[in-house]
């Protein structure tokens, strides 16, 4: 859910959209805002699930630090999602355990 | 090979302001920040500043970083963003990543400026979707404005539990209540009253006992606490969240420090290990400072007193000032450090300080 | 029984009328004032330097709790949005033969509007009674924190505090 009247920080004012695909799905997206944002923004919290118990995972420590947010980002795996901001056409998939090349 | 003056780790409240300081000397600096914008925490914090008029008391956290930024411009410090250090090589070289490479920059001195990471907690469910660090609540809601949840349980009364919670409602989010492990809230009064008016129930001796749901938080079960800290069978809670906010202290973000040589030393009132730094904010690898959270957990504003006087110093030691000029700059920064330091929260960290620097002093004087 | 702000985070009741901000029960009876319940030593003291009239006093150990001199102060509020903690309310305690007025910052959304008919908070967060909004005043130089004037039963002047958020608890 995005907050669109903020009584600080005023009214959302960026207008500049940009699509990204989530499991092939498009969602909206604002330019330059981080792909966990996008998602989240969407309701989205589960974005790995981990390699031995397949749990899910998501944020957690939101500044790139903790790597529990990665997934995999236009074919890539270990895209730490709450760092990177989207582009237009983006992919942005689930992360099965360590992603590709994991056998 | 890059070469400058001084190099500083790190571009939040500590680091841009030592940056203003060694360019108000005249000399050369560089401030390397890992993040794609600098102000580091500083422009998560929505809320007005304590202290006194020269502490800018009253200005909200972004402002005040808004304003840090503007006189680094305007002094000409260079700021190299998206530049994650990862080593202090041989004759204080500073190496770093960006664009996929490697780059090098020498400096005669380096500041660490490198702040604080959250502390985590385990409970059964911890790992769900929806337990995440106050932080990472934070930046969710004021910077990129999106709500992480819609009815959150906060962990921890110190003063980032009481103040994201607040911030929280602001956002539009439902805090329906915040847990305590302590017998009393540890963080500011004011703060604790505001999310009081608010009707977020304050329940000191709680803790989580476990998150629920399936594959996200949908329920946590919170229960309370006798004096030895131990969960009182009978007394169980179940509350609908959908989020839970953890927020039980910060650790200094120190491994640079570790991996040069620093001597550090406990403090568990700064968040456990902290470099050992004298009234100059050096190190004991002389040239390497520190300023902000990385010499001890504190607030924003005592990180960029620090950062000033760690500034200043290096400048002094450059030769830039007199000793005599440092001494009266200094003197300044060390007057507003223990006014933040005053009063019955801050006692405890101006004593903190003191051992900090006498231990510093004991190996010196060995 | 509230055993005080470092327990419950809240003010008690004897802390709130133990500590120098706090007018005293004649000063309220004449007229307009602000009540500022500030009853932790922090360093903070932007309230000093705000008051037109010198009615607040910090001194040089900002430390200090503010104190207020009753007869400097005319209940003016222009201290109120001046305090990080919003901690600072304005009381007109004889409005009426039956009501009073509480003036306290706010930074919420949605603010309500002149008239409307809102329910009352106490320091707790816990419903008091309905009050009438007289003023919503969210000026540009207060910075995000609004004003709120609510006219509410008088045997409540010391309680009133905010607008119930409402929701079970």
């Amino acid at each position: 859910m995005r907050v669109v009247n903020h009584p600080i920080l005023g009214e959302e004012k960026r207008k500049e959209y940009v699509t990204i695909y989530y499991n092939g799905k498009p969602l909206n997206a604002l330019a330059g805002e981080t792909i966990a944002a996008t998602l989240m923004s969407a309701g989205i919290r589960k974005f790995r699930k981990t390699p031995k118990y397949k749990r899910d995972r998501g944020v957690y420590c939101g500044i790139g630090r903790c790597t529990d947010c990665v997934m995999v980002v236009n074919g890539k795996p270990n895209v730490r999602t709450c760092v990177t901001p989207v582009e237009e056409g983006m992919s942005v998939e689930t992360q099965i355990g360590y992603g590709k090349g994991e056998e | 090979m890059k070469e400058t003056q001084v190099v500083i780790i790190g571009g939040g409240p500590a680091g841009l302001a030592a940056g203003i300081e060694i360019a108000k000397s005249g000399g050369k600096v560089t401030v390397l920040d890992e993040n794609k914008k600098p102000g580091g925490q500083l422009f998560k914090q929505i809320h007005k500043f304590f202290g006194s008029r020269e502490h800018l008391a009253g200005t909200r956290g972004y402002e005040i970083g808004t304003k840090l930024l503007e006189e680094t411009k305007d002094l000409g410090v260079d700021v190299i963003l998206d530049a994650p250090v990862y080593g202090i090589f041989e004759g204080k070289t500073v190496v770093y990543s960006k664009d996929g490479k490697q780059h090098q920059i020498k400096g005669d001195k380096i500041i660490l400026a490198t702040g604080a990471t959250e502390n985590t907690l385990a409970f059964p469910g911890s790992d769900l979707p929806g337990v995440m660090g106050a932080g990472a609540a934070q930046t969710m809601i004021n910077v990129n404005r999106v709500l992480p949840g819609k009815k959150v349980l906060m962990v921890g009364s110190g003063n980032v539990g009481l103040i994201v919670s607040y911030q929280l409602m602001q956002a539009g989010a439902d805090v329906v209540g915040l847990v305590e492990a302590a017998p009393n809230v540890s963080g500011y009064g004011v703060h604790a009253s505001k999310i009081s008016r608010g009707g977020v129930p304050i329940y000191t001796s709680h803790t989580v006992k476990r998150a629920m749901g399936d594959g996200e938080v949908s329920k946590v079960e919170i229960c309370e606490l006798d004096d030895r800290f131990q969960m009182i069978e009978g007394t169980e809670k179940i509350l609908d969240v959908d989020t839970i906010c953890i927020a039980v202290g910060l650790s200094p973000m120190s491994e640079i420090a570790w991996t040069i040589g620093c001597d550090f030393t406990f403090i568990p009132t700064f968040g456990g290990h902290v470099p050992k730094h004298n009234e100059n904010m050096e190190s004991t690898i002389p040239g390497i400072y520190v300023s902000g959270d990385i010499s001890g957990v504190e607030e924003a504003s005592s990180a960029m007193e620090e950062g000033r006087l760690a500034g200043i110093a290096a400048s002094e030691a450059l030769g830039l000032y007199s000793e005599e000029k440092a001494k009266e700059l200094k003197g300044q920064v060390w007057n507003r450090l223990n006014t933040l330091r005053d009063g019955e929260f801050g006692e405890k960290r101006k004593q903190s300080k003191n051992v900090q620097i006498s231990r510093y002093m004991e190996d010196a004087n060995e | 029984m509230n055993r005080g702000v470092k327990f419950t985070g809240v003010p008690s009741m004897e802390e709130i009328k133990a500590c120098p901000g706090t007018p005293s029960e004649e000063r309220f009876e004449k007229g307009p004032v602000v009540a500022i319940e500030c009853v932790q030593k922090i360093p903070c003291n932007p309230c000093e330097a705000a008051c037109p009239f010198g009615a607040i006093e910090v001194g040089s150990s900002i430390t200090n709790l503010p104190k207020l001199d009753e007869e400097k102060c005319i209940g003016c509020g222009v201290c109120i949005p001046k305090c990080p903690g919003l901690a600072i309310f304005k009381i007109h305690k004889n409005y009426s033969e039956k009501t009073s007025t509480v003036e306290f910052p706010f930074e919420y959304l949605p603010l309500p509007k002149k008239g409307d008919q809102v329910p009352c908070g106490d320091r707790f967060g816990k419903y008091i009674a309905d009050g009438k909004v007289l003023n919503v005043k969210n000026e540009k130089k207060n910075d995000g924190t609004t004003l709120i004037s609510v006219e509410i039963p008088k045997e409540y002047f010391m309680e009133i505090r905010t607008i119930y958020r409402g929701g079970e608890r």
